[in-house]
């Protein structure tokens, strides 16, 4: 493995350097009836699960096939991605922002060829490549987070747990029975680099953990004040530790009961691990939405205030998310989003319907917003 | 035969959903033949070590990734992410496993030529392993060593003409709906005006002088495909001031249920059947200011008391059309809870033109003074929104110079403990003491 420079000079980092010219031109990458129709298309309509046709002013029309996939993808995978939009789409290729990718052609006779090669092509182990989907009222492609795969922080993997879901799932990715759309979300620790905050129902991976504390290596391998001003809830202070064998070193002693297992002071000081087999896991939220259609933008709640980590298939949380999709099909008006179908019902007949414990980590206490959540009213159902 | 047992992680190859183990296996078996004699940069094994590590923290339940400290190329302070990992002698090909940002182009759309550059330079100098794409928006390539970096970067910009996204304290790669380039709803060109930012503001996206991170979202209509509200800093969002346009003509062929005119635009084909389409039930009665009606077969909207909520339009795309006079409203703050919990973007400007022919000078003119406020103003670590909740919604008007209106607020204050400014008062703050107790004993 000799290594091979293509043009840097170490020697010379600034020679020929080129910086800050950004992406690429969007214009190179539009697919010709999309260049022409742009800013004048008339309507769209979803012909099937997976299947939309976009009719312009101009009588054009392009015809789209979406697929899910995992967002977690080898190049053998994009190749063969571009190979099939070389054949049947002159080239050109999209991905959405739920992590699917869209097929694009310029007429209806096209359509058949491409969604036969797509739905035919499955991976060794028997998974679909490239199941058509994800559209109109079901689920679509859950976005997610890193996990176990390249995170420091997680107290989850997400690429496993959005697989172990999405096979649950999967006949809503196929299927438009839902009272709406209802958008997963998995985030693996709390920081959320993948904000799931305001989704129909989101996966969050959660710490119950302090960090333990390396003392021995701390001052050698960390920049205390680094670790303690990395603390968002200030639980961090510098500390004289005298350890067993009599030394004295300076390391940090930690408030635990401050603090919210959000991993930053790892992220700064790696004598600081929280990871834990039994501490970490899964909370389930839901009820969020991000878009202003009939009501307002909303957060999700947080419905489940623990389950463990079950490798693979974390089969207590497709549980509940199955029991909350299946309830929220059966009782929800249509166009009405699981939270605003929650919110009707009351959240006290949502756990009922759900089939959901109640417990007390599910009533706020964090900081003054908590008592926006408490129910200051009579109005309520036994 | 493989180089780790899997057992774990194989029981994720069954089902229907794609399964990334069985995609990353084939690629470590690509890898491992090597059939187009590529002259690999990483351990030929790091697919089979990758699946080796992840196994591990399938049996532990514990990640096993150190963060990586700072690696990165020269001039630039995001774009790269350090990793590596904790078990470097049982998993040599992934002891150094950094991460690239590679900025998306607008919209997400490719060509062909583009990725398979992209992926024989990754095969080559990388594991060969993406997201497409990672949380922000970016292109990330996974995994390579730090003696790539300037290799790859090199390689990026001057073969294909393309940068690294953004990472840490500075501006975050922005991110957009795909727009006016295939959909109706959008009220602006979203591909446009994010390619404008990110190019304006390069320098502040690749060499962080912010307090934090800070997102612009952009999208073209309040469907928020992209989740801008609940998401950025800054969100742009599509809007219209003048009436929704109504063909009176498709209005009816909804109501008479004709088979080309599906409501929610097919979004309910589906196996559940939800009876005929009824135009009073799901469209008027779900408004949620009850500005429509229906007579003599004509649909009136008093637009006035339209809040362009975007569902009338949804459910029935043939016959109602966003306005004409498009533009964008401006959201501020938004976050995800960490650390006083989550924020919603509030509404800072209700309408603002969209206007590539000056260079988008309304919207840089609101971006550069809170950039100026908050740069001079945030802590360490403070989100734009925090230092909103801290200083007040009225220190950003005040900086922003826009005035204040009712379309600030859901509801004005409950409390009357207004903070009164000085020369608001009619004479100010000093006063005689002497003078009043003239006729006020003590």
């Amino acid at each position: 493995m000799a290594f091979i420079s293509t043009g840097y000079n170490p020697e010379k980092p600034m020679e020929n350097r080129i910086t800050d010219i950004g992406p690429r031109d969007y214009n190179e990458f539009y697919p010709p009836v999309i260049a022409k129709n742009k800013g004048k298309w008339s309507h769209h309509e979803i012909l099937a699960p997976g299947v939309l046709v976009h009719v312009a002013d101009s009588g054009d029309e392009v015809y789209t096939v979406r697929v899910g996939g995992a967002r977690l993808m080898s190049t053998s995978l994009i190749n063969e991605i571009c190979e099939i939009a070389d054949k049947h789409c002159d080239g050109y290729v999209r991905f959405t922002t739920r992590n699917n990718v869209e097929f694009m052609v310029d007429s209806k006779d096209k359509l058949e060829p491409l969604k036969n090669e797509l739905s035919s092509r499955k991976f060794a182990g028997g998974s679909f490549k490239f199941p058509i989907g994800g559209t109109g009222a079901g689920i679509t492609n859950i976005v997610h987070t890193q996990g176990w795969i390249h995170c420091h922080t997680p107290a989850t993997d997400a690429s496993g747990t959005v697989k172990a879901a999405m096979d649950v799932l999967f006949d809503d990715f196929q299927d438009m029975r839902l009272p709406a759309q209802l958008r997963v979300s998995m985030a693996c620790c709390l920081n959320m680099c993948g904000a799931v905050h305001c989704s129909d129902i989101a996966i969050l991976g959660y710490h119950r953990k302090p960090p333990m504390l390396d003392h021995e290596y701390l001052d050698k391998v960390c920049e205390i004040p680094l670790a303690v001003s990395a603390c968002p809830t200030a639980a961090i202070k510098p500390a004289k530790i005298k350890l067993d064998s009599g030394k004295e070193v300076k390391s940090v002693d930690v408030k635990n009961e401050r603090c919210m297992y959000c991993g930053n002071c790892y992220t700064m000081c790696p004598s600081m691990p929280l990871a834990d087999t039994e501490g970490d896991g899964i909370v389930l939220m839901a009820g969020g939405k991000v878009s202003n259609r009939i009501s307002d933008p909303k957060f999700s709640k947080v419905v489940v205030a623990f389950l463990p980590n079950e490798m693979p298939r974390w089969p207590s949380m497709t549980d509940a998310i199955q029991r909350m999709v299946e309830a929220y099909a059966k009782g929800a008006n249509k166009y009405e989003r699981l939270g605003d179908w929650a919110e009707r019902i009351g959240w006290e007949k949502f756990f009922e319907v759900c089939e959901l414990d109640f417990t007390h980590h599910l009533i706020d206490d964090f900081r003054q917003q908590a008592y926006m959540s408490w129910r200051q009213s009579t109005q309520f159902k036994f | 035969m493989a180089k780790h047992e899997t057992p774990l992680l194989d029981q994720l190859e069954s089902g229907p959903w794609p399964s990334f183990v069985s995609d990353l296996k084939f690629q470590a078996e690509k890898r491992a033949k090597n059939e187009e004699g590529i002259e690999f940069q990483m351990p030929v094994d790091v697919v089979e070590d990758l699946l080796g590590i992840l196994e591990l923290s399938f049996k532990h339940g514990r990640t096993h990734w150190k963060h990586g400290g700072i690696v990165g190329v020269f001039g630039y302070g995001g774009g790269v992410i350090g990793r590596y990992c904790d078990q470097p002698k049982n998993f040599p090909g992934v002891e150094a496993f950094h991460t690239m940002r590679v900025n998306q182009p607008a919209g997400k759309y490719y060509k062909t030529d583009y990725l398979k550059q992209l992926c024989d330079l990754w095969d080559f100098r990388g594991s060969g392993i993406t997201n497409m794409h990672g949380s922000t928006g970016d292109i990330i390539l996974l995994g390579t060593t730090t003696k790539q970096l300037e290799e790859i970067f090199w390689t990026l910009t001057h073969d294909m003409n393309q940068d690294l996204g953004g990472s840490g304290s500075n501006l975050r790669t922005p991110s957009d709906c795909l727009g006016q380039s295939r959909c109706e709803y959008a009220c602006y060109d979203t591909n446009a005006l994010v390619y404008f930012l990110t190019n304006e503001y390069q320098d502040e996206l690749h060499r962080p002088a912010f307090p934090y991170k800070f997102k612009f979202k952009l999208d073209g209509c309040p469907n928020c495909c992209v989740a801008s509200i609940a998401r950025s800093d800054m969100s742009f969002i599509g809007t219209w001031k003048d009436d929704i346009r109504i063909d009176q003509d498709a209005v009816n062929k909804y109501v008479e249920n004709d088979p080309a005119y599906p409501a929610n635009a097919g979004a309910y084909k589906g196996s559940k059947d939800w009876g005929p389409f009824d135009l009073e039930k799901e469209v008027l009665g779900l408004c949620p200011t009850k500005c429509m009606k229906f007579q003599n077969k004509k649909l009136f909207i008093d637009n006035a008391n339209c809040t362009r909520c975007m569902h009338c339009i949804n459910v029935m795309p043939r016959a109602l059309k966003i306005g004409k006079e498009t533009g964008c409203s401006i959201l501020c703050g938004a976050k995800a809870p960490i650390l006083d919990g989550a924020q919603m973007g509030s509404l800072l400007v209700p309408f603002i033109e969209v206007n590539p022919d000056n260079d988008y000078e309304a919207i840089t003119e609101v971006i550069e003074n809170i950039w100026d406020w908050w740069m001079e103003e945030g802590k360490n670590r403070e989100r734009l929104g925090e230092l909103i909740m801290r200083q007040g919604f009225q220190k950003l008007l005040e900086v922003t110079g826009i005035d204040p209106m009712p379309q600030h607020v859901a509801y004005p204050r409950t409390n009357p403990y207004i903070f009164w400014k000085e020369d608001e008062v009619p004479g100010g703050w000093e006063r005689d003491v002497d003078e009043y107790r003239k006729h006020h004993q003590r």
